[in-house]
C-alpha cells in the first residue's frame, strides 16, 4: 500500500530529513539533513558528542528518533526496520565480534543467522577471512586477536551479507593501513559507506565526500576539495630563483600592500616565502606583482588548508587532535 | 588477493511496503545458530558448568550431613527420611539458581558490542532470548542428572520414575518462567554483578522462605502464608508428591499459577526492553 505521506527517496541510499533525537536534556540530533548517493564514501566529521554515534544508530534501526525521517536503500527506518537491516552492515565503535568464539566460528554464525546454506557460510566465511588476511588466524579465539586484526574481523562480519550500505563508526580504532586499502577498494564495488570520525586525516584518507557535523546539526557538506575551497584560504608558496632574494621579495610584497591580513613569513629551509591569501583576485595581483618587478622564480604553489583548518573555520572550535596531514598541492599555472 | 564483492545494487524503492516477516523456519534456524554459539561457549570454557554440575552435590551433602540429622529427627526419622524430604526440595532450589545465570550472562552480551550486530541484523530478536533459555534449560537438565545422581549415592529412594520425570518436567518449566526475571535484570541493570546481587535479593527469600530445607509447621503465622504461596514451596511440595508421594495438588496449582503469572508479566517487559535497549 503506498503511502502519499511518504517522501520519495530517488535513487539515493541514504535520505534523512529533520532528524533529532533527545537524550534528555541532551539533544544528540538537532534537525539533520543528510543525503547519500549510492556508491559514496561520506565521512561524518565532527567532535566527540556531535551526534555522530547517534545518526549512526538510528540509521541501522538501533535508536528511534524523536523526529524527522530516515530512508536507507529505500526503506523507512521506522517502518520497515527488518528489511532495512537485509541490507546494511554495521561496524561500530567496539568491535562486535563474540570474542569468546574463534575468528571462523564468528563468520559462519554470521553467514547462518543471514540465511546463507550451511556450505556457503562456511564458503562465505573463508572467503572473508582470507580477504582480511585472517586465515591463518581463523581458528583462533577472537578474544586473542590483536586489535587490528578485531577490526578486521568485525568489517569481515559486516560484509558477509553484501550490504549495500555499510557504516563505519569510528574506524579509526584499530583501523591499520591495510583495512583501509580494505574499506576503499569497497568503493569501487558499489558499496555505499558512511563513516564517522573525528580524525582529519581518517576522513580524508578514506572519504570522497564530507558532511561536517556539530552539535546535532549538518554545518558543512560537500567533498574533500570542495570543502576546503570553501573556506576560501590558500596559503602562497613562492621560492625565488635566488634564495638571497627572499628578504627583498617580501618586502616588496609587503610595500605593494598585498598581505596585510596575515603575516608573511620566511621558510629560510625550503627557501620560500609564505603568503596567506584570501581571495583568488588577491592571488592574481600577487602573481602580477611579482611579474612586474620582474622576481626571477624557481617555484610558485598554492596549498589548500588542512581538513583541520576545515573544521576550525566552520565551527569555531578545534576537534580534539590535529593531525599533520600531508597538505593538497596544486601548482599554479604561470 | 581474493574473490571481490560483487556489485549489490540498491534494492528498488518500496515506500510505504509492509515490513518484512521473519518466517518460523527461518526462526529456528536463527535459533539453532545462537544456540550453538552457546554451546560453543560451554565447550571453549567448561568451567561455566561447574555451577551447573558441582551446585547440586555441594548443596545436597551439606544439607543432608549438616542439617539432616537434626531436621530428619523432628521429622519423627532421621537422616534418611530427610533425604527423602530434601532431594525434592534440592530439584526446585536448582531450577531458580540455574535460572539466575541467564540474567549475567545475557548482560555481557550487551557489553562487548555483539547484541549491537543481533540487532541490526534481519533476525527475530526473540531468537536472541529463545537461544538463551533454551542453553539454560540444558544446564538445568545437566544439574538435575546430577541432582539424580547424589541422590541415589545418599539413599534416596526412587520408588515413582513417572512422578520423578513429571517433577522435573514442572521444575523446568518454572525455571524457564524465572529466567524472564533474570532477562528483565540482564537488560535493565548497568553491569553483571548488579545482575547478580539483585538475583541473589530475589532468590534468597523465596528459597530460604519455604518448605525446601524444612517443614514449615514450625514457622510463625505470617510467614507460614507466605510460605504456602511461594513458589518455591509450591514447587518443593508438588515435586515431593510426586516422587515420594503426598499432596501434590496445591503445589501444583501454585507452581503452575506462578510459572504462567511471570512468563505472561515477564516476557513481553524482557523482549520490550530488549527490542528497544539503546
Amino acid at each position: 500500500m503506498p503511502t502519499s505521506r511518504a517522501p520519495a527517496s530517488g535513487a539515493l541510499a541514504v535520505k534523512v530529513r529533520g532528524l533529532i533525537k533527545h537524550y534528555g536534556p541532551t539533544t544528540a540530533l538537532d534537525g539533520v539533513d543528510l543525503d547519500v548517493r549510492p556508491g559514496a564514501v561520506l565521512g561524518v566529521l565532527g567532535p566527540n558528542g556531535a551526534g555522530k554515534t547517534t545518526l549512526v544508530r538510528v540509521l541501522s534501526t538501533l535508536v528511534r528518533p524523536d523526529a524527522g525521517t530516515a530512508y536507507v536503500a529505500g526503506c523507512d527506518v521506522l517502518r520497515q526496520p527488518r528489511q532495512l537491516r537485509r541490507t546494511i552492515g554495521l561496524t561500530g565503535q567496539y568491535a562486535s565480534v563474540d570474542e569468546k568464539l574463534s575468528g571462523i566460528e564468528n563468520l559462519y554464525m554470521i553467514g547462518r543467522l543471514l540465511d546463507l546454506s550451511r556450505p556457503d557460510a562456511r564458503r562465505r566465511a573463508s572467503e572473508l577471512l582470507e580477504r582480511f588476511s585472517l586465515t591463518e588466524a581463523a581458528q583462533r579465539t577472537a578474544g586473542t586477536y590483536s586489535g587490528g586484526m578485531r577490526r578486521r574481523l568485525d568489517l569481515a562480519a559486516s560484509l558477509i551479507g553484501r550490504p549495500a550500505v555499510l557504516y563505519l563508526d569510528e574506524p579509526t580504532t584499530g583501523l591499520d593501513p591495510r583495512t583501509r586499502k580494505e574499506v576503499r577498494r569497497m568503493v569501487g564495488e558499489g558499496v555505499t559507506v558512511l563513516l564517522t570520525t573525528q580524525y582529519m586525516e581518517e576522513a580524508e584518507q578514506l572519504a570522497s565526500e564530507l558532511a561536517v557535523i556539530d552539535r546535532g546539526k549538518i554545518i558543512a557538506r560537500g567533498g574533500v576539495s570542495e570543502l576546503k575551497a570553501k573556506v576560501g584560504r590558500r596559503t602562497l608558496r613562492i621560492r625565488p630563483a635566488d634564495p638571497l632574494h627572499l628578504s627583498s621579495l617580501a618586502t616588496e610584497l609587503d610595500a605593494a600592500g598585498l598581505t596585510g591580513l596575515a603575516a608573511t613569513a620566511f621558510d629560510r629551509e625550503t627557501g620560500t616565502v609564505v603568503v596567506p591569501v584570501q581571495s583568488d583576485e588577491q592571488l592574481t595581483a600577487l602573481v602580477g606583482t611579482l611579474a612586474a618587478h620582474g622576481v626571477a622564480l624557481a617555484d610558485i604553489t598554492t596549498e589548500l588548508p588542512t581538513l583541520d583548518e576545515v573544521f576550525l573555520s566552520v565551527t569555531g572550535h578545534r576537534t580534539g587532535i590535529s593531525q599533520d596531514a600531508a597538505p593538497a598541492h596544486q601548482e599554479v599555472a604561470a | 588477493m581474493s574473490t571481490a564483492i560483487p556489485t549489490r545494487d540498491l534494492p528498488a524503492i518500496q515506500q510505504g511496503e509492509a515490513d518484512d516477516r521473519i518466517g518460523l523456519r527461518a526462526g529456528l534456524r536463527h535459533t539453532g545458530a545462537l544456540v550453538r554459539r552457546n554451546l560453543l561457549w560451554i565447550k571453549k570454557d567448561p568451567e561455566s558448568m561447574f555451577d551447573a554440575v558441582l551446585m547440586p552435590v555441594v548443596f545436597t551433602l551439606l544439607f543432608v550431613y549438616v542439617f539432616g540429622g537434626a531436621i530428619g529427627h523432628s521429622l519423627g526419622g532421621g537422616h534418611h527420611q530427610y533425604v527423602q524430604y530434601v532431594i525434592p526440595g534440592m530439584l526446585a532450589m536448582m531450577s531458580m539458581t540455574i535460572a539466575q545465570g541467564v540474567g549475567t550472562g545475557f548482560n555481557e552480551d550487551f557489553h562487548n558490542g555483539i547484541m549491537d550486530r543481533f540487532r541490526t541484523m534481519p533476525i527475530g530478536r526473540s531468537s536472541v532470548l529463545i537461544a538463551k533459555i533454551s542453553v539454560e534449560l540444558l544446564r538445568m537438565l545437566v544439574a538435575t542428572t546430577i541432582l539424580m545422581i547424589v541422590a541415589a549415592l545418599v539413599g534416596f529412594e526412587f520408588t515413582n520414575w513417572a512422578g520423578l520425570f513429571a517433577a522435573v518436567g514442572l521444575a523446568v518449566l518454572f525455571g524457564s518462567a524465572m529466567m524472564w526475571i533474570f532477562l528483565v535484570l540482564g537488560v535493565t541493570l548497568k553491569n553483571a554483578q548488579s545482575v547478580q546481587a539483585m538475583g541473589f535479593l530475589v532468590m534468597m527469600p523465596l528459597q530460604f522462605g519455604s518448605s525446601i530445607f524444612a517443614p514449615t509447621r514450625s514457622m510463625s503465622g505470617w510467614l507460614r502464608t507466605f510460605t504456602a504461596y511461594n513458589p518455591m514451596s509450591g514447587l518443593a511440595d508438588a515435586a515431593r508428591g510426586l516422587m515420594i508421594g503426598g499432596p501434590i495438588a496445591h503445589g501444583l496449582v501454585v507452581t503452575l499459577a506462578w510459572s504462567a503469572g511471570l512468563t505472561l508479566l515477564m516476557a513481553p517487559i524482557a523482549i520490550h526492553r530488549f527490542t528497544t535497549k539503546s
